[in-house]
Parts: C-alpha cells; sequence; structure tokens
C-alpha cells in the first residue's frame, strides 16, 4: 500500500544535502553536537528527543529515537514516564489558557 | 524473514576484512573457556546455544581429567567456566577444584537463579573458598526487560540470589570476591555503551535493591540460536543483520575475545570462541581436542571468520 511514510525513508535522510550541502552540512553538524555527551548525558538527551518525537509526531523521530533509548540503556519504564512528561506539558498548554477564556468570559457576562 | 546472514548481509565478515586489509589471527592464548554443557534452568531468548531443561548435554570427569591435566601443562591466566548452567553439572565442584591451583583466575559463570536453594549454598561457599570470580547474567537493572528475555519470576530470584552472593561477601566494595555481571540487550537492538551502563546499574541496584557489584559487562546478542530464531520470528532478522554489519568498526579486530582464547566444550573438542562453538566451527577450522595439546596455539595462527564475528566488531566493540 504506498503511503507518505515509509521507514526506509530514514536511511536517505542525507541525501536532503544534495541541493543545499552547505545548509544541510551545518544542520547535521548542529545536531550532531547536540546529542553529543554534554552537560545532559547522551541518554537523557535521547530520552528528551524521545518524549518531544511524540508532541511532534514525527514517526521517523519516533522510530529512531525509541531504538536510540534502548541502546543507551533506557528501559520502556523510563521512556513512558517521558512521554508523560511532555503530555502533561502538552495538555498543561491546552489547560492554563482557560485562564484566558475565564478572564475573557468574566469581561463579556454580566 | 528467512534470509540467511550470507545473502541478508551486504558483505561477509571475510570480505569486510580483506576490504579493511584485516585478517583474523591469534594473539598471545591466555583464557580457556570451559563450556561443561548445554543443560539449564532457563530458557533465555538470546541464547545463542539454545540451552534449557531439555538439553542432556553436560562433561562428564574423564574429559573433565583431560581439562584439568591442560590446565596444568598449559599456561592458562585464566581459565572461565560456562554452560549451560554450569551448577547443573554433577561434578562442577570436582572441576573446580582441580582447576583452582592451575590458574590465576577462574570465573564461573552464573545464571543466579540456579544458586536458589539448597543447591546453592554449598556451590556458593564453594566458590568463596576457592576465590572463583562470579560472572552473574542480568540483561536490564529493570524487572520487565529481565524477565522478557530470560523468563517470569527471574528478576525476583536473581536480586535474592544477588543479596545473598553480597552477604558471602561477593561484589562488595573493597572485597577480594569479584561479582560482575553481564547484560545482553533484551531484543533486537545494541547495548548501552559499557561505562555508562555500568553506572546507571549500580545506581538502580543499590537504590532500589541495595545490591552491589564490581564491574559490568556489556554485550551484543549474536545472531544464532534461539535469539536468531526469535529475529526471525519478528520480522527483525534483516535490519538486525545491516546494524550489525554498517557498525563494524575495524579498530576492534585486534581486540576480539577469539585472539587470546580457546573454547572447549562438553566432550573436550575446540573451537576459537563459544559462538564458533555454536555453529561447530573447529579451532582452526580443523577438528582437534584439548588432551591432544601439547602447546598453545601460536600467535598468528589463523581464525576461521563467519558472519556472525559483525557482533564481536560493531561500535566500541565486544571483548
Amino acid at each position: 500500500m504506498e503511503t507518505y511514510y515509509d521507514p526506509k525513508d530514514l536511511g536517505s535522510f542525507a541525501e536532503i544535502g544534495k541541493d543545499a550541502p552547505e545548509l544541510a552540512g551545518k544542520f547535521f553538524d548542529y545536531y550532531n553536537e547536540v546529542f553529543a555527551e554534554g552537560e545532559l548525558s547522551e541518554r537523557e538527551k535521547a530520552l528528551i528527543a524521545l518524549a518531544v518525537a511524540h508532541t511532534v509526531q514525527c514517526p521517523y523521530c519516533i522510530d529512531a529515537y525509541t531504538r536510540a533509548c534502548l541502546e543507551k540503556g533506557s528501559h520502556l519504564g523510563e521512556m513512558t514516564e517521558a512521554l508523560h512528561v511532555v503530555t502533561a506539558i502538552r495538555g498543561g498548554a491546552s489547560l492554563v489558557h482557560g485562564v484566558q477564556m475565564r478572564k475573557i468570559a468574566e469581561k463579556l457576562s454580566l | 524473514m528467512s534470509a540467511t546472514m550470507e545473502n541478508a548481509a551486504p558483505e561477509s565478515f571475510r570480505q569486510r576484512l580483506a576490504r579493511h586489509e584485516l585478517s583474523l589471527e591469534r594473539d598471545e592464548t591466555r583464557a580457556l573457556q570451559v563450556n561443561v554443557g548445554l543443560v539449564c534452568n532457563l530458557s533465555c531468548g538470546h541464547c545463542h546455544l539454545e540451552a534449557g531443561p531439555a538439553r542432556s548435554e553436560m562433561m562428564e570427569r574423564p574429559v573433565m581429567d583431560q581439562v584439568i591435566a591442560a590446565a596444568a601443562r598449559l599456561p592458562f591466566a585464566v581459565i572461565d567456566v560456562t554452560g549451560g548452567a554450569p551448577e547443573l553439572v554433577p561434578e562442577l565442584p570436582y572441576l573446580l577444584r582441580g582447576l583452582a591451583p592451575h590458574t590465576q583466575r577462574l570465573i564461573v559463570r552464573t545464571n543466579l537463579v540456579v544458586l536458589e536453594g539448597e543447591r546453592g549454598k554449598p556451590l556458593m561457599e564453594l566458590y568463596r573458598d576457592l576465590g572463583c570470580v562470579l560472572v552473574a547474567s542480568l540483561p536490564a537493572s529493570n524487572q520487565a526487560q529481565t524477565d522478557a528475555q530470560r523468563g517470569a519470576g527471574v528478576w525476583e530470584r536473581s536480586m535474592a540470589a544477588l543479596k545473598q552472593l553480597n552477604a558471602l561477601g561477593y561484589g562488595m566494595p573493597e572485597s577480594p570476591l569479584e561479582l560482575d555481571l553481564v547484560s545482553n540487550p533484551s531484543g533486537a537492538f545494541l547495548p548501552a555503551p559499557q561505562l555508562e551502563a555500568r553506572e546507571k546499574f549500580r545506581r538502580d541496584l543499590a537504590r532500589r535493591h541495595g545490591v552491589s557489584f564490581h564491574n559490568l559487562y556489556t554485550f551484543a546478542n549474536a545472531p544464532l540460536g534461539r535469539f536468531r530464531h526469535f529475529l526471525e520470528r519478528s520480522g527483525n532478522l534483516e535490519a538486525y543483520l545491516e546494524r550489525l554489519a554498517s557498525g563494524f568498526n575495524p579498530c576492534t579486530v585486534s581486540g576480539v575475545m577469539c585472539r587470546s582464547q580457546l573454547s572447549v566444550d562438553w566432550t573436550g573438542r575446540l573451537y576459537d570462541c563459544d559462538f564458533h562453538l555454536s555453529r561447530g566451527i573447529d579451532m582452526g577450522g580443523e577438528e582437534r581436542f584439548l588432551r591432544e595439546l601439547t602447546e598453545l596455539p601460536a600467535p598468528g595462527t589463523p581464525i576461521p571468520a563467519a558472519d556472525h564475528c559483525y557482533a564481536c566488531t560493531v561500535g566500541a566493540g565486544f571483548t
């Protein structure tokens, strides 16, 4: 069945540099630097990436960072907790706008 | 998915070595790995030997005598007893007592749960009295991944065994009774870097279970035996083989374990490593037995390369 998403396309990501190599080079250099061990460990960074991948709903990123998390030594319990962190923030971001709703409703109402 | 290693991997291990102008050959042989049999109380999903309760292969006293005699005449700095579950071999204490005087480092690999109950106590005391190094299998620092690989309930029983070993002095800081852990991934992915994994295990096991150990070694699963069946069944074989092959690191070839160890099975037959043993690939490509060995193989002796060797040369490599 034809689909916009093919898991094998992830392996072709570097081809994005074919028509804009300098920009792609800068992006991939930056990307690799970001995920290198720093103040945060590579394992912690992969957990953040996995969680963010779910909020931006990128199937490629979910595929890549599920594997990366397992290979950095995280287990499913930790990975699931990371998803709940971004879910809480995402849900909270909706809910906290209820304050706006309440202020506007109060202003409009008798 | 039923592709074989040869047609699924993009390039055979032998070809890959040739392309990098490398060869697989012996360095100084320092270690003897003794596989005392395939009988085991567990049937772990990653086991390249497909050990389990239904297996009957087991080393008996005449072959043990040959192993002990070889240890006396050949200078093995390390002797590493593995299985299956060595503890299920009735004559294990005889073998260990015979080997201990002939090596600086006598290692016993244990699955931990085999040490519970009446069988375990005298064995643990024997290990302590002989100064054996214990290398215990523990794939993860959590229950779900451990039980997924090794069977339901194994995590709880492993923690109980580790606490018993700690109580005997094994794995405690400053204790000479060395207790190391070995972690193989519980699935079709590569292991975490060893140092990071060690610190995470140390933190998790100490904080949640009060368990202490010395070192942790991580190993990639070889696409052989029961693990290969899992890869085929789950549709992961092709991607896993590709991952091993694409992660080939030429710098690891000089340090792979087969360069410095011999492996002998329960019949006394020799191999270059335990993975070759599982495939029946003889030491140096020729059937030989430990009892015939009058000297250790010379440095430079060729080692047969096979595609499962990619499991030892991926990433930082596994020695």
